[in-house]
């Protein structure tokens, strides 16, 4: 673990795999600490913003971290349903060397969990992906992907909250309602969740 | 005025409104910003001159949270529907009521019309009505994100905004000093998460000359001028952003990220202007000169 300095009022935390991301972000979610104002997982990082003076506080937490530690406990879980009739559904077939069913198969049968959001509101990074279905972006991004757009991407998948363009493989579609900042919470899907896909009829 | 629904939901009371009879090149409800969503992808958002906008609130007896109206180079035409105090803050803006010159604050009777000048130097005038804009909070704010779309969208002539109840007696405060923006941004940096990616980032940052492109918004400042040279050149996977951080893409261009930054990004972070700094930020016009005083 190596703290990098952000600013006058942030720590980012440098670790070397998405579980040891998982390990740092579930403590300091667990420590509760009323200083911390921010709390960003990412690929390789943790970001944790505090109030003035209070990353001393958030530096007792880190060195109690134990990267090896698994948390289950908090997660939540859910499932959502998917329509698989995405445009990319035979390239990704073709490329994991499978018929489309067995995409679906794949798809559904593996459990996710949240690793980090980010690109948009409520857009969250699931991994978990079975390897076959771990697959490069298209070569030329679509300009825009509808919204509930169900997609994978190197080692995750994901679902698209809100009309943007994008570069995933889409196999699906979902009426999750994903994002609705009126609603609380307003994301459906937070760092740490477990999630299941089920090909809805 | 209107004598149905108020804006507290109520029927039988008088609602409270002003309407937007002209916006100027742009109008945003903004408050304190909803930040602790980062982690959902949701930026900060926000006043980018939060201590004109908390100053504007305390004239008109507002608490600092309250919403209020962030102006970008003036033009404003509100016109207002009930009996209200409103307060103008920011740089010096030519402020009308009813074609009259006033100064801050000012006490508007049902009919009367404000009219914002250009201000004078700067860019963001901020104006506060007694009551607060009440238009309906997401995720804990009204303020207007243009990078995702969270919250009112910009004004548009015939707008009419909602006013909370006011709270508060507004102060009597008669002369106000506005937001004055130097000619050169000498802007504080503290380097980190990612300077040991740059060759001697210190001594680049204090040679390096730059100027504010027009391309500049709310999410970020984007500099014209010297290119800093990297010396760690793979990929970077996404990381957290800090409001104030100053990323450096392939063109070697910083951007200082404002209000409305992504919460992730994908390259190297050289240092972070600290708060303090800010606010200043949101008032540098394109072509402002700016410097960087780095220190590890």
């Amino acid at each position: 673990m190596r703290l990098r300095r952000c600013g006058t009022d942030a720590v980012l935390v440098e670790v070397d795999s998405l579980g040891e991301v998982e390990a740092v972000r579930a403590a300091v979610h667990a420590a509760a600490l009323p200083e911390v104002v921010e709390l960003v997982p990412a690929a390789r990082t943790v970001l944790i913003g505090a109030r003035p003076g209070g990353l001393a506080a958030v530096r007792r937490v880190l060195d109690t971290v134990d990267l090896s530690h698994r948390v289950e406990s908090e997660s939540r879980e859910v499932t959502i349903p998917v329509v698989y009739d995405g445009p990319d559904l035979e390239l990704v077939a073709e490329t994991a060397g499978v018929g489309p069913d067995e995409v679906v198969r794949l798809h559904t049968g593996a459990t996710y969990s949240v690793a980090f959001c980010g690109f948009a509101p409520g857009f969250a990074y699931l991994v978990g992906l079975p390897e076959a279905l771990q697959q490069p972006r298209l070569d030329s991004p679509r300009t825009k992907v509808p919204a509930g757009s169900v997609g994978v991407a190197g080692e995750y998948t994901a679902a698209y909250p809100r009309a943007t363009p994008g570069g995933w493989r889409l196999i699906g579609r979902t009426d999750a309602p994903l994002f609705d900042p009126r609603r609380d919470p307003a994301a459906l899907l937070q760092p740490g969740d477990r999630v299941r896909f089920e090909a809805a009829a | 005025m209107t004598t149905d629904i108020g804006a507290d939901g109520r029927t039988g009371t008088a609602a409270r409104t002003v309407t937007v009879l002209r916006t100027g090149p742009q109008a945003l409800v903004q408050d304190l910003g909803r930040p602790g969503h980062a982690h959902l992808g949701v930026p900060p958002s926000g006043a980018l001159d939060q201590p004109s906008l908390r100053l504007a609130n305390r004239l008109v007896g507002n608490p600092e949270h309250a919403a209020g109206l962030e102006v970008l180079l003036g033009g404003l035409h509100l016109r207002a529907d009930t009996a209200c105090t409103v307060a103008v803050t920011g740089p010096c803006t030519p402020t009308l009521v009813n074609g009259v010159h006033r100064d801050s604050p000012v006490h508007l009777r049902p009919g009367d019309e404000l009219v914002l000048g250009t201000p004078t130097g700067g860019l963001r005038t901020y104006v506060a009505v007694s009551g607060g804009i009440a238009t309906d909070p997401e995720l804990g704010s009204r303020a207007t994100d243009l990078l995702s779309g969270i919250g009112p969208a910009p004004l548009r002539p015939h707008d009419v905004l909602p006013l909370g109840t006011p709270t508060g007696v507004p102060t009597g405060a008669d002369v106000l000093v506005p937001v004055q923006v130097p000619a050169e941004l000498d802007l504080p940096l503290l380097l980190g998460p990612r300077d040991d990616w740059f060759d001697d980032p210190a001594a680049q940052l204090r040679k390096g000359r730059w100027t504010v492109s027009d391309r500049s918004n709310r999410v970020g400042l984007r500099l014209e001028g010297t290119a800093l040279d990297r010396c760690e050149h793979r990929e970077l996977p996404s990381e957290g952003l800090v409001t104030g951080a100053v990323q450096v893409p392939k063109d070697g261009l910083p951007v200082i990220f404002l209000a409305d930054h992504p919460t992730t990004g994908g390259y190297p972070v050289i240092g972070v202007v600290p708060p303090a700094a800010l606010p200043l930020l949101g008032q540098a016009r394109p072509g402002t000169a700016v410097r960087f005083r780095p220190r590890g």
